[in-house]
């Protein structure tokens, strides 16, 4: 080992466990402030002499915690299955079947991959209070449906593009049609791509705060992060119960990452490299 | 993820003519897209033309609201701001993922590759809105931040950092660096490990060390994954809400006002629908614009 080596390995691990801590210390901060006396406000990082685990459990109740579980769940329901069957369709027919206006079809969806949410919020609060849908799930599940389609849609596209023709064309000689050969030969090769989908759109919607913040006014309606902004606006002042709350409502988006995150990192790089 | 999936080849139907039950399979989701984006859409830009309070009626403006966009400082700021953040959601993590990924990669396999990948991920799959509250407490008058500062003498700079003039924007965007390090990292890091091991052996036989090695082999082995990230990154940034919304409500001031905060006022808060929807249309526009040329550099070649 050459110094010049020893001092760059030196470098190396110095500079990824900088990083590192960076990426840790906030949630770090948050958990210690979790545990201090209520009502307090203690140092950004201290470990409490007496820590007090039931700020968790006094966070629980007045976050309304099962309400606001069951709501994301529910909406959650609403968006994922739906969303990835229709994209899923469609990508299949944009990919492989000579749909009219194919083209012009895929185009315009494109136009959609890169609009911002913002932009939309305005006009989507008057049409959902003229379809008398504001402050109800489906205000937030429909509009969620419409705005994840484009990426739903190139993304599955692009996975059917790249299957394999002949396996196609060897259905078709069996006498199958469009529905059996895309049930019974494409649908369940393209099992990694829309399980991956369906991973990115539980994030999306699990995570979405500007359409519930806009449409839903009940937060125990919301998803969880519509809800832990209310939480914020409501308990901002005492920063020992909003962080044992805050805590308390990424811990479910942390489970699932840390048992996924392999198929995490997968469903990254499929999306990205295909 | 746009330019990165660009298909290998062309579609090859495998039927030739037209067949119009294949709209059926299209017609689910290019329906929920119509009603709730593509309609919508067309309604902001008939909205930015005219006045209205959400509730009378409307008055035609003519082009006011989008002469507004440019004359009046906040909304001009918004924008501003906007393109500043693109450096801290952009820049910096792009960056600093390039570091950390072929840092990562000369690791051998093991717990510590595996951990720092993981470690750096988890703010990534965080709902923003979490985000913006761990950093509100970090930037607070007793928050980590200044214990820091005061552990280490330096008394004289703490402040409430997000309600500083000069530094609360600097301090939104580390935010966003805290989020995109993470992504950027492990993307560049699975692009780096499809570069062919050869040509790294190969550089190494030219007697290049570590840094011109990572200019001929990694960076430009690197190049549809640099798109994807930049593309992401660069639309959180422009279209960036939820993170400015929580920590600071553009304030103060309009130090920290963004286009999708400012959009948020102007329609639920003063009720000036027309002037949010020519914003709302523009800021649109821009992130198109800025993401085009991106999307081109990727697929050259």
């Amino acid at each position: 080992m050459t110094t010049s080596g020893l001092a760059h390995r030196v470098t190396r691990t110095g500079i990824l466990l900088a990083l590192m801590l960076f990426a840790v210390v906030p949630l770090l901060s948050m958990f210690t402030t979790a545990l201090a006396a209520p009502g307090s406000t203690p140092q950004g990082l201290s470990w409490p002499s007496d820590p007090h685990w039931h700020n968790f459990v006094d966070a629980w109740s007045a976050a309304n915690f099962l309400a606001l579980f069951r709501s994301s769940t529910l909406i959650v329901l609403g968006v994922v299955p739906a969303t990835v069957a229709m994209a899923t369709a469609a990508g299949y027919a944009l990919a492989r079947l000579n749909v009219p206006f194919g083209k012009a079809i895929y185009g315009l969806l494109l136009v959609g991959l890169t609009l911002p949410f913002e932009a939309l919020i305005t006009p989507l609060y008057y049409d959902l209070r003229s379809m008398g849908l504001l402050g109800t799930r489906l205000a937030i599940v429909l509009p969620l449906i419409g705005l994840l389609m484009p990426f739903g849609v190139f993304w599955m596209r692009a996975h059917f593009l790249g299957a394999e023709p002949a396996l196609t064309e060897a259905a078709k000689v069996d006498g199958a049609n469009t529905w059996q050969t895309f049930r019974r030969i494409h649908l369940p090769l393209a099992t990694s791509a829309w399980s991956a989908l369906s991973v990115l759109f539980f994030l999306a919607s699990w995570n979405q705060y500007l359409l519930p913040l806009v449409l839903v006014d009940d937060p125990t309606k919301r998803t969880v992060a519509g809800g832990l902004g209310a939480f914020q606006g409501q308990y901002g002042t005492d920063i020992v119960l909003l962080c044992a709350g805050s805590l308390l409502i990424i811990l479910p988006s942390l489970v699932i990452f840390l048992i996924f995150q392999r198929n995490f990192v997968k469903a990254l790089m499929q999306g990205a490299v295909k | 993820m746009i330019a990165a999936s660009r298909p290998r080849g062309d579609a090859v139907p495998s039927v030739r003519r037209r067949s119009w039950s294949a709209l059926l399979w299209v017609a689910p989701a290019f329906g929920m897209y119509g009603v709730f984006v593509l309609f919508p859409m067309l309604q902001s830009v008939q909205y930015s033309f005219y006045d209205w309070d959400g509730i009378g009626p409307a008055t035609p403006a003519g082009l006011d609201n989008w002469k507004a966009i440019f004359t009046q400082p906040e909304l001009l700021r918004s924008v501003v701001n906007a393109f500043v953040l693109v450096v801290f959601y952009t820049v910096l993590p792009v960056g600093l993922g390039l570091v950390a990924a072929s840092f990562i990669r000369e690791l051998k396999p093991g717990a510590f590759s595996t951990t720092a990948r993981v470690v750096l991920f988890v703010p990534q799959v965080l709902p923003l809105v979490a985000a913006g509250i761990a950093w509100t407490w970090m930037y607070s008058s007793n928050g980590l931040v200044n214990q820091v500062l005061r552990a280490v003498g330096l008394d004289q700079y703490t402040r409430a950092w997000l309600g500083d003039f000069t530094f609360a924007l600097p301090a939104v965007g580390v935010i966003g660096v805290w989020v995109m390090l993470g992504f950027c990292t492990v993307l560049l890091l699975a692009g780096i490990g499809k570069i062919d091991p050869a040509l790294y052996e190969a550089a190494r036989l030219d007697g290049a060390g570590r840094v011109s090695e990572f200019f001929a082999v990694t960076l430009p082995g690197l190049r549809r994954e640099l798109v994807v990230c930049t593309t992401f990154t660069t639309i959180a940034a422009l279209a960036s809400f939820d993170v400015v919304q929580i920590a600071t409500q553009g304030g103060p001031g309009y130090q920290t006002m963004v286009p999708g905060v400012q959009i948020y006022r102007l329609t639920f808060l003063q009720q000036h629908v027309g002037q949010a929807s020519a914003l709302a249309v523009f800021l649109a526009v821009v992130v198109l614009l800025v993401i085009w040329p991106i999307q081109r550099l990727g697929r050259e070649k």
